[in-house]
């Protein structure tokens, strides 16, 4: 793909990927053994000699089928109420006695009501690539094509069709365990389950009402909001500019030519990584309290008088935070850009010194935008990660100081928060929001960012 | 007058030399100290968090004795256990995940690679555990969160989503040279073979990086581990262990032992990243270039 073709598909849309096989095509052009496939999935296949494809399609249709009939169309039915029944006590004339209801669990509906309606749009897809199955297998016999063996397509799945072999596992598990749980948190996002009004087991949909209540700067949840969300990006930028700059320079300076020992440098402070860093975070914590081993230690040694308050005054507990921060990060960093940096081509730098070109300039010129073209992608996965970076604000300050009253603390960033405000406090409605918010700041970033990137716009090359 | 030059140079490189090596060595101790305390405290003789002096004033080896003896309330051996099961096949299969993905972004073409790209991105925006509790309720509903269940549905959650973090290994499979693969497709490679043959023996870094980040998630997670375990402690991983150690009730008793499970912990992953070190050396341009 050369730039100007790239700059030409920008203004005029080219289909590199087009083909005659369309849903479209099918139901405009498609046969009879097609029009039935519509109905009968892998009709068409069958027909037209490819006996087990089709008997797969089949088989996954009875398959949807069955589970529609036996609980899908049920569970879909009830997400509009998410059900009504309290549950309680039910006169029962035959035995004479009073018998326990266990009511509806709103959850629960939610739940299979989200999975259902997750499993028929799969359904859907597989339909389409069906039918686009039977009006290839019609459209090639008609032209007296080549018309795949089940052997020959098994063989193409690791040729032409690789990338379907080797995404499926991955993608099937990105479906079940992020995409799926992420609509079912945010369709939460629209009700009123909290334990506020006693919404724990039954709960309705409310529309935008936690949003509003979030956002507005009157409401005390509204305050919170923001102070907390000017922390966290303060943090991010902090956390993610630090790390990288000096993560960069300790690898340089551990690769240049004079450096001797380089293998134990990076040992060195490789090893910090190889401390698992929930260990590392606890112990620091446990260092750093008011009668902690370092503040025991500088009172001893008369350096100070009354304790630091490392996790105690707020200006104190963000800045130990950050400073923790760039102890974890900064290995990280090291090891990650040790193998980018062997990667930039040695001819590079033979040339510029040929240029009589000196460290600095060469650093510039040569390894800087290299680097950010390789890792524009990491960078922005990095301010992310550290926007939604939980671990270390959880272990090191939990969130303190946190003003009395208030359901966050100085420390905290959105993800601590909305896992207080969920697991401890069991507002899973606004929890949910501040997680559908921190998504919506993040985008904006990244989206900006990511699309303006060399490694973005023009993959295959750099220079 | 030619010679004189490169005696100042000389000068001028040993200084700076010389500046490098001491700052090195002052950065190496400050990142190494946190270790070094764990390793005192694990052998210090007074029990309790709260210390007046650096060096322990008794040594001891109580403190692994009671770890790995005393499982009456917290089991440590056998969380030990449960977390290296866990870590082992994640390692494997995250490993597998990614690079595969990897593989597709940087070298395949189709249709659904930039809308999965972007997908992926999206993901990534959304605060990781916002999801854990609908996690839960999804194994609960499949049946994986009892018994020993619960060790599948972990190694299951810490793999499920790991096809979304492929960006730092589609960089480095960037990188790699087009010819080489070209080369391979002439001398009759279908797509696969050039992934096994040509691709992996390349990119033994970013192949060790991977490996060592799945094995480490297990390790490092206690968020998942402790929803997911719930009160179940037979099947607690090591983090969650740990953590417990040093809650209100446990951490006058338990500190020091604290420091002794953390050192066993570090320990396999230490032992694995001294061992792979050496695929971080310089030389991959090199290489690559051959």
């Amino acid at each position: 793909m050369s730039n100007s073709a790239e700059k030409k598909g920008r203004k005029k849309r080219v289909n590199y990927f087009a083909t005659p096989y369309t849903v479209a095509n099918a139901v405009k052009d498609g046969g009879m053994a097609t029009k039935l496939s519509m109905l009968i999935m892998g009709f068409g296949n069958i027909v037209h000699k490819q006996i087990i494809k089709g008997l797969l399609f089949l088989a996954l249709e009875i398959c949807y089928l069955v589970f529609m009939v036996q609980t899908g169309f049920h569970c879909i039915a009830m997400l509009p109420s998410l059900g009504d029944d309290a549950g309680g006590e039910v006169w029962n004339e035959a035995k004479g006695i009073y018998e326990y209801t266990a009511g509806d669990s709103s959850v629960l509906i939610l739940l299979y009501g989200v999975v259902s309606v997750v499993i028929t749009v799969v359904f859907v897809l597989l339909w389409r690539g069906a039918l686009k199955s039977a009006y290839k297998a019609e459209y090639l016999t008609q032209r007296k094509m080549h018309v795949n063996t089940f052997v020959e397509d098994v063989r193409e799945m690791f040729n032409e069709n690789l990338h379907k072999t080797l995404m499926f596992l991955p993608f099937t598990g990105i479906l079940v365990f992020t995409v799926l749980p992420l609509i079912y948190m945010i369709s939460m996002a629209f009700t009123n389950y909290s334990k506020e009004g006693d919404h724990l087991n039954l709960f309705d949909w409310v529309g935008l009402d936690n949003f509003v209540k979030v956002l507005n700067f009157q409401d005390s949840v509204g305050q919170t909001f923001w102070s907390v969300l000017g922390w966290t990006i303060i943090w991010a930028i902090f956390a993610t500019g630090l790390n990288y700059i000096f993560g960069m320079i300790l690898a340089i300076v551990i690769n240049r030519k004079g450096t001797r020992f380089k293998a134990f440098w990076r040992f060195c402070f490789v090893l910090s990584i190889a401390v698992p860093q929930f260990v590392s975070l606890l112990i620091m914590r446990t260092c750093l309290q008011p009668e902690g081993a370092v503040n025991v230690m500088l009172k001893n040694l008369g350096i100070i008088d009354t304790s630091l308050p490392f996790f105690t005054d707020a200006t104190w507990a963000r800045v130990t935070v950050i400073i923790i921060n760039c102890w974890v990060g900064i290995p990280y960093t090291l090891l990650q850009v040790t193998g980018i940096l062997q990667n930039i081509p040695a001819e590079l730098y033979e040339s510029a010194k040929v240029d009589g070109a000196n460290a600095v300039v060469t650093f510039f010129k040569i390894t800087l935008p290299y680097m950010l073209f390789v890792t524009t992608p990491y960078l922005i996965t990095q301010f992310t990660g550290n926007v939604n970076n939980f671990n270390v604000i959880f272990l090191l300050s939990g969130g303190n100081p946190t003003p009395v009253g208030s359901t966050a603390g100085k420390t905290d960033l959105l993800v601590t928060w909305l896992y207080k405000l969920t697991i401890e406090k069991q507002y899973y409605n606004l929890g949910a929001v501040i997680g559908i918010l921190t998504f919506i700041v993040l985008a904006a970033v990244a989206l900006v960012t990511y699309r303006n990137t060399g490694s973005y716009k023009n993959e295959e090359e750099f220079m | 007058m030619k010679k004189k030059e490169t005696a100042s140079a000389k000068t001028r490189r040993f200084i700076s030399n010389t500046i490098v090596h001491v700052s090195l060595a002052v950065l190496a101790i400050i990142w190494l100290f946190p270790i070094f305390w764990v390793v005192l405290t694990s052998f210090r003789g007074e029990k309790g968090s709260y210390v007046s002096s650096f060096f322990p004033k008794t040594y001891t080896l109580d403190n692994y004795k009671r770890l790995f003896t005393d499982t009456s309330i917290l089991n440590f051996p056998q969380m030990f256990m449960n977390t290296l099961i866990i870590a082992c096949f994640c390692a494997v299969i995250s490993s597998i995940f990614v690079l595969s993905v990897s593989y597709c972004m940087s070298r395949l073409r189709f249709k659904m690679r930039k809308a999965y790209m972007n997908m992926a991105m999206i993901l990534g925006l959304f605060p990781g555990f916002m999801s854990m509790v609908a996690v839960y309720y999804i194994l609960k509903a499949i049946g994986l969160s009892e018994g020993s269940l619960i060790r599948l549905s972990l190694i299951l959650v810490y793999t499920g989503g790991t096809g979304l973090s492929f960006q730092i290994a589609k960089g480095f499979f960037d990188t790699v040279p087009k010819a080489l693969d070209e080369a391979a497709f002439l001398d009759g490679c279908n797509k696969f073979q050039v992934f096994t043959k040509v691709t992996i023996p390349l990119s033994k870094p970013i192949i060790v990086y991977t490996i060592l980040t799945s094995f480490m998630a297990p390790w490092l997670d206690f968020i998942f581990a402790k929803v997911i375990c719930r009160a179940d402690a037979k099947y607690y991983t090591v983090s969650i262990g740990l953590w417990r150690m040093l809650e209100k009730e446990y951490i006058d008793s338990w500190y020091t032992c604290f420091a002794a499970g953390a050192v066993c912990v570090s320990i396999p992953i230490a032992i694995l990243f001294v061992c792979m070190q050496n695929c971080y050396v310089e030389g991959m341009a090199g290489a690559v270039k051959g």
